[in-house]
């Protein structure tokens, strides 16, 4: 029921999903109004949404390896567009980046630019050529590039590490959203994220995910902009939020300067629970030197581009035109959200810290805010926290804590919106954490199987074995992430910029220069990416252990490190060893021709 | 020079122009964000730093995007270079 007819009816299909979904907003709030509790509320939301991506999910069932890998390249450009949106929009971008910008103001805001600046090159240097390519996998392509397993090996061992550090934290941001929404312990939570997880990906591969992750974008940018509208005219700050906020950024900027920023004393601190931050950064100033917004924000385009689950939603879309257009599709989904952030971030605060405002607490007395509802469920889910430092009785600016990851979360409730408006947020960061995992999960078992397996090990595999192994795969990983996951080493965002960074030391050169250096060659290629890898993932090490670092490089920017070493690597090691041969050079001849047949057959 | 090569020198230089815009708003603007910042242009009365940082360079790459893709297709169509139906 999915082929060819269920193309020409997409826009019919998803538009009676999208009004289907906003009937059963009003349902819930009329449910609200009649008293059904938040919890209940909760509960519907997040299991109705999974339940209907896990039915999409065994629709799309399939045993053809075009389908599973490539979605069966016939993915239209708009949807494509919207796929890759909820693709790359994930659990860092949806609940956790407003919280970054909210907490650190200009220096966090380097992520919205670098995040979408990687898109022009995305467009530019690498998608209509690996579309043309025909590829499955990114290790697919540098594979048959440079020829080899030993490069095909190191671009799977690239790509490995950064999704699989990629996907713990989309893991756990669907347990974070499990264990609220759900009301159930985080180790257990992160279990059920996994699970629906699995649903929407194991039985159709990239096919499922496809259709997935449009559904999902459908629900995420819903549930970010609803809010965004919502409280900005409740507020009366402007019906149309992003052209309207000036106002309230300068009187943010007032407000700051009025309460002052007291830094808390060690002993203070130490009696906040852990992950747990006050605001202590201006939220419009220019707050941070050119170099370090700079510096991150290559570093998020540089990896956006070498992101092996963004790249491989261009081998679906049906030509190489298509796929060049899709990535505009795709920035401008992105955009919706990505400019909807600050102004999110813009309201929270201003609803926190106006005292003008019914909602605001700061300058409130201690015990007022205690007593608030939804300060006392939030602060059991151990995500915020107040405590009289100064011992005035009175809240200070400095004395209110939140986790990063609640502020998208717990906004609408802070703003007094009704509880239905919360349990939409939590089913929008579920879809937009799920959506990412899927693409991450596939992403490493189709490498695993296709080019491991498959290219390497037994290449003489049938169709049904191969997608067997592709599936027992998926769900190993899928629980190895979870595990991990579950251990809490680093807070979402960091393990997404750390993701990026590793994407960007072992990837970036390799792919581009297969494209656009015909006399890159397979060493240096592999000492490309192995080197990259490797000094980027020393650099951090070093930096996490208390070394001073060096060009003021961070622990989220060790990328330029690993890309540095991995561009003069690779062009040293290309330069003494032997020129590719002709056959080598003619392929990539006719990678940078759309037209004709693509590199790699329909099905290898 | 052969056709191909051709195409390849229009594809290259359309490249060097897409790259250089990118450059300007994702680089190069904010090697200037504390002056901007003080700046009097102040589109929707956001200061102007700020504004780039949320709207304006995101926008720009969306329509940049789209405009290179629109001319890289018309550089293939000069060469006869685009895809028919039944290539893939």
């Amino acid at each position: 029921m999915i082929k060819g007819k269920f193309i020409d009816n997409l826009p019919k299909v998803y538009g009676l999903y999208t009004g289907g979904f906003l009937v059963f907003i009003i349902i819930m709030a009329i449910a609200e109004q009649a008293g059904m509790s938040a919890k209940m509320i909760g509960i519907f939301f997040v299991s109705f949404t999974v339940l209907i991506y896990a039915l999409i999910g065994w629709l799309s069932r399939t045993l053809q390896t075009d389908a599973y890998y490539v979605a069966g390249r016939q993915v239209p450009t708009v949807f494509n567009g919207m796929a890759t949106a909820a693709d790359w929009m994930s659990g860092a971008s949806f609940v956790a980046m407003a919280g970054g910008i909210y907490f650190k103001g200009y220096g966090y805001m380097a992520l919205l630019v670098g995040w979408t600046g990687g898109y022009v090159l995305v467009a530019s240097l690498l998608a209509p050529y690996l579309r043309k390519f025909g590829c499955y996998t990114v290790p697919d392509f540098i594979g048959t590039r440079y020829g080899g397993n030993l490069a095909r090996f190191s671009a799977v061992v690239v790509l490995t590490v950064a999704s699989f550090t990629y996907v713990t934290a989309q893991i756990n941001a669907t347990g974070t959203i499990a264990s609220v929404a759900l009301d159930i312990p985080f180790e257990i939570a992160v279990y059920v994220g996994l699970a629906s997880i699995l649903m929407c990906s194991m039985l159709g591969g990239m096919r499922a995910v496809t259709w997935t992750q449009v559904a999902q974008y459908i629900v995420l940018i819903i549930a970010y902009l609803l809010p965004v509208f919502w409280i900005s005219n409740n507020i009366g700050a402007g019906f149309f939020p992003h052209f309207m906020l000036a106002d309230e950024v300068a009187r943010i900027a007032e407000l700051e300067g009025q309460f002052g920023f007291v830094k808390n004393s060690a002993a203070d601190l130490a009696t906040v629970p852990k992950g747990l931050s006050a605001i202590t950064k201006a939220h419009s100033a220019v707050n941070a030197t050119p170099w370090a917004f700079i510096s991150l924000a290559v570093c998020m385009m540089a990896g956006t581009a070498s992101l092996p689950h963004v790249m491989m939603r261009y081998f679906t879309t049906p030509s190489v035109r298509t796929a060049r257009r899709s990535v505009g599709w795709s920035l401008f989904f992105i955009f919706l959200l990505y400019s909807s952030a600050p102004m999110l971030a813009t309201l929270s605060k201003i609803s926190l810290m106006d005292p003008n405002l019914a909602t605001g607490i700061i300058g409130k007395s201690i015990t007022e805010v205690q007593a608030l509802d939804w300060y006392q469920n939030w602060n059991q889910a151990k995500l915020m926290f107040v405590s009289d430092f100064n011992g005035n009785g009175t809240l200070e600016l400095n004395e209110f804590f939140m986790k990063g990851s609640a502020v998208v979360l717990a906004t609408p409730e802070i703003a007094g919106l009704p509880y239905v408006i919360s349990g939409l947020v939590a089913a929008g960061g579920m879809a937009a954490a799920m959506s990412t995992a899927d693409g991450l999960v596939l992403a490493i078992s189709n490498a695993l199987s296709h080019d491991v397996y498959y290219k390497i090990i037994n290449p003489k595999a049938e169709t049904a074995k191969r997608l067997i192994v592709a599936r027992v795969l998926l769900v190993l990983i899928g629980f190895a992430g979870a595990t991990i996951a579950a251990l809490e080493i680093q807070g979402i965002l960091g393990s997404v910029i750390w993701a990026f960074d590793f994407a960007m030391s072992g990837l970036f050169f390799p792919l581009v220069l297969g494209v656009w250096w015909k006399r890159a060659n397979a060493p240096g290629a592999v000492a490309g990416m192995l080197l990259g890898l490797i000094s980027g993932t020393a650099y951090l090490i070093w930096v996490r252990s208390g070394g001073s670092g060096f060009l003021g490089i961070t622990q989220l920017t060790f990328g330029i490190v690993g890309a540095a070493v991995s561009l003069v690597s690779m062009i040293v090691v290309s330069l003494i060893t032997a020129a590719p041969d002709a056959a080598t050079q003619k392929m990539v001849d006719d990678v940078r021709v759309p037209s004709g047949k693509t590199i790699l057959g329909k099905q290898h | 020079m052969s056709k191909q090569e051709q195409h390849w020198e229009k594809t290259r230089n359309l490249l060097f122009i897409t790259l250089a815009i990118w450059f300007v708003f994702s680089i190069g603007i904010f090697l200037f964000g504390a002056e901007m910042q003080e700046s009097s242009i102040r589109p929707f009365g956001y200061p102007l730093t700020y504004w780039f940082t949320c709207q304006g360079s995101l926008a720009i790459f969306v329509i940049l995007i789209f405009w290179f893709a629109g001319r890289q297709e018309k550089i293939d169509d000069e060469f006869g270079f685009t895809e028919r139906e039944g290539d893939q």
